[in-house]
């Protein structure tokens, strides 16, 4: 169980794929002017992330060290291909919007790197688990970018809600003020470098509060150590 | 006896900090004035709003990072910015123009990166090129000069355009920019730039009641008054002449060989030097000791690339004038430039 707590601690917070290992930033900093396309993004790099932990993960034993990043690569391209088809079938509209950076998926390092670092060294399940958190942290981190990004660009969140998740999700869309002038460089990619950078920086202001906050009771204790030697 | 020992330069120059930003104030005021009398007092109304924003701004950050408010206003940093940004933008932009522009100048251009001597980047002009692409109609709705308004606009009736969007009499900024004959009027800078684009020559461009025979009316004036107050920077060693003279020669060289090349589309060196932002740019904005390179021969690189990127973007980028733009990308060489132009040590590395 406490593995899980661990690999659930680090996908959403201590390594997170976007705010800690800076990986998939294109897709983050392309796509993330409104919550929904952030959203749509998130959900097909979620998907593509725990199918192909999965197979690479099953496959570990089998694969030759020598050539597993190719390998590797095929295994993500062919789940990128699935998670594109169902888009075009089931969101057009959202396929139509993300455009190129679904297939571009395929490229995202925080993929390989999970597929790399984690899945060819760990069972399934734990694999699996892996997957999820590190694509919830991933989307985590788009939806709140995207939120940030449509509210101060155009002032509304949700908008085109309904391309995702069908007709009736057109109520979702939520005007929190209106304004004649749209704030375009939110909306445009300097937007997006300056919302991630205040982003990192929010996580290490916390990061440093936590910090400060756990140093201080370790002082009680000063009993005699005993020598224990590393457990990892 | 305690022997205390400063690094060098051991010369000292007795101006405080706050004297210096108060003397570049003090020298943006024939500029100033020139704005007031062609463009309307609206720009004064702009210059109060950016002092009060930038005031609160810093202020309130420097309580935030627990340190002393009071001292980091007082010496006219901040100040400085703010007079710099509402004298680059159009004296009728709305209110909210200049009070985003200076929240982003301050905080995060200046304050994020670590305050005063830390910011990599123009504050001024930062703010000025984010409200540029974000509010492109606001930022280029510049009035003709006075004498070219169809209707006078009072104080009153700036200051209404100002907060409400409209004067008390209904009128929004563009149908003011309307002139007598009933066709919107731009800035010299863009008219000459459309008018080449649509196969125009500049003499038939400048038959345009914009211009008196060369120049744009009320630019020249204005950049003859930044170019006064310039001249008293370098006179009183404020600034180095090797930026504004660098940044000057290479305009004039390159708008020189576009004239040469093609005269019938080039506006030739006169108009380039006195239109636009170039003497604000060259005296007052390119030489900001923080983000300017700081070698010498560094500086003349600086302002000579400057100048070239101006010549560069006018004539053949998407903007009209590129003063802003030029600055922060040189901004970005600096360290580069910095780098390749140190001055050899006294007694080291003599050359063979």
């Amino acid at each position: 169980m406490s593995q899980l707590k661990e690999l659930f601690n680090e996908g959403m917070w201590k390594n997170n794929p976007a705010l800690v290992q800076l990986l998939g930033l294109c897709p983050l900093l392309a796509v993330t002017s409104t919550v929904t396309n952030a959203m749509g993004l998130g959900l097909a790099t979620l998907m593509v992330l725990v199918g192909s932990n999965v197979t690479i993960s099953a496959v570990r034993n089998w694969v030759p060290k020598d050539i597993r990043i190719p390998v590797f690569v095929m295994i993500i391209a062919a789940f990128v291909t699935i998670i594109q088809l169902l888009m075009n079938a089931y969101t057009f509209g959202l396929y139509q919007s993300l455009g190129i950076f679904i297939p571009l998926i395929v490229t995202n390092c925080a993929i390989i790197g999970r597929a790399e670092a984690f899945a060819s060294k760990n069972p399934v399940h734990l694999s699996a688990f892996d997957g999820l958190m590190m694509g919830a942290g991933f989307m985590v981190v788009l939806l709140v970018l995207g939120a940030m990004r449509e509210v101060i660009g155009q002032g509304t969140l949700f908008d085109g809600a309904d391309l995702l998740l069908g007709p009736w999700a057109a109520v979702l869309r939520i005007e929190i003020f209106s304004f004649d002038n749209q704030f375009l460089l939110a909306i445009l990619p300097p937007g997006a470098f300056l919302g991630l950078g205040l982003l990192i920086a929010a996580k290490n202001v916390i990061d440093a509060q936590i910090k400060a906050k756990q140093v201080a009771p370790p002082e009680a204790e000063k009993g005699p150590r005993a020598r224990v030697t590393s457990l990892t | 006896m305690k022997l205390t020992m400063a690094s060098s330069p051991h010369n000292h120059s007795h101006k405080s900090l706050n004297k210096l930003m108060l003397t570049v104030i003090l020298a943006c005021i024939p500029g100033l004035i020139a704005q007031l009398v062609f463009f309307g007092t609206g720009v004064l109304i702009q210059l109060i709003l950016a002092l009060l924003t930038v005031s609160v701004a810093e202020a309130a950050i420097m309580r935030i990072r627990k340190r002393p408010a009071l001292t980091a206003l007082s010496d006219g940093s901040a100040w400085l910015t703010a007079v710099l940004l509402a004298l680059s933008i159009p004296p009728l932009a709305p209110w909210w123009i200049i009070v985003i522009g200076c929240l982003f100048a301050i905080i995060i251009v200046k304050q994020l990166y670590g305050g005063l001597g830390f910011n990599l980047f123009n504050p001024a002009m930062a703010a000025y090129v984010l409200l540029l692409i974000s509010f492109p109609v606001q930022m280029t709705a510049w009035l003709p000069t006075a004498d070219l308004l169809a209707k006078p606009i009072s104080f009153t009736q700036q200051l209404s355009v100002i907060f409400n969007g409209y004067t008390t009499a209904g009128f929004s900024v563009d149908q003011l920019r309307v002139g007598i004959d009933g066709m919107t009027m731009a800035t010299p800078l863009d008219t000459v730039k459309t008018d080449v684009a649509h196969g125009l020559t500049i003499t038939e461009s400048m038959q345009s009641p914009l211009f008196n025979q060369w120049l744009g009316k009320g630019w020249g004036w204005v950049n003859l008054g930044f170019l006064l107050g310039g001249l008293y920077l370098i006179k009183t060693n404020v600034i180095n002449w090797h930026i504004p003279v660098s940044f000057i020669a290479t305009l004039a060289i390159c708008s020189g060989i576009g004239y040469l090349v093609a005269p019938g589309t080039e506006p030739g060196v006169v108009f380039h030097l006195f239109s636009g932002a170039t003497m604000l740019g060259a005296f007052f904005i390119a030489t900001d000791p923080v983000s300017a390179a700081t070698t010498n021969r560094g500086r003349l690189v600086y302002g000579a690339l400057i100048g070239l990127l101006i010549y560069l973007i006018r004539t053949f980028g998407g903007f009209p004038d590129a003063v802003a733009f030029s600055v922060l990308l040189l901004n970005m060489a600096v360290p580069l430039i910095d780098y390749y132009t140190q001055p050899r040590t006294y007694g080291h590395g003599m050359k063979k």
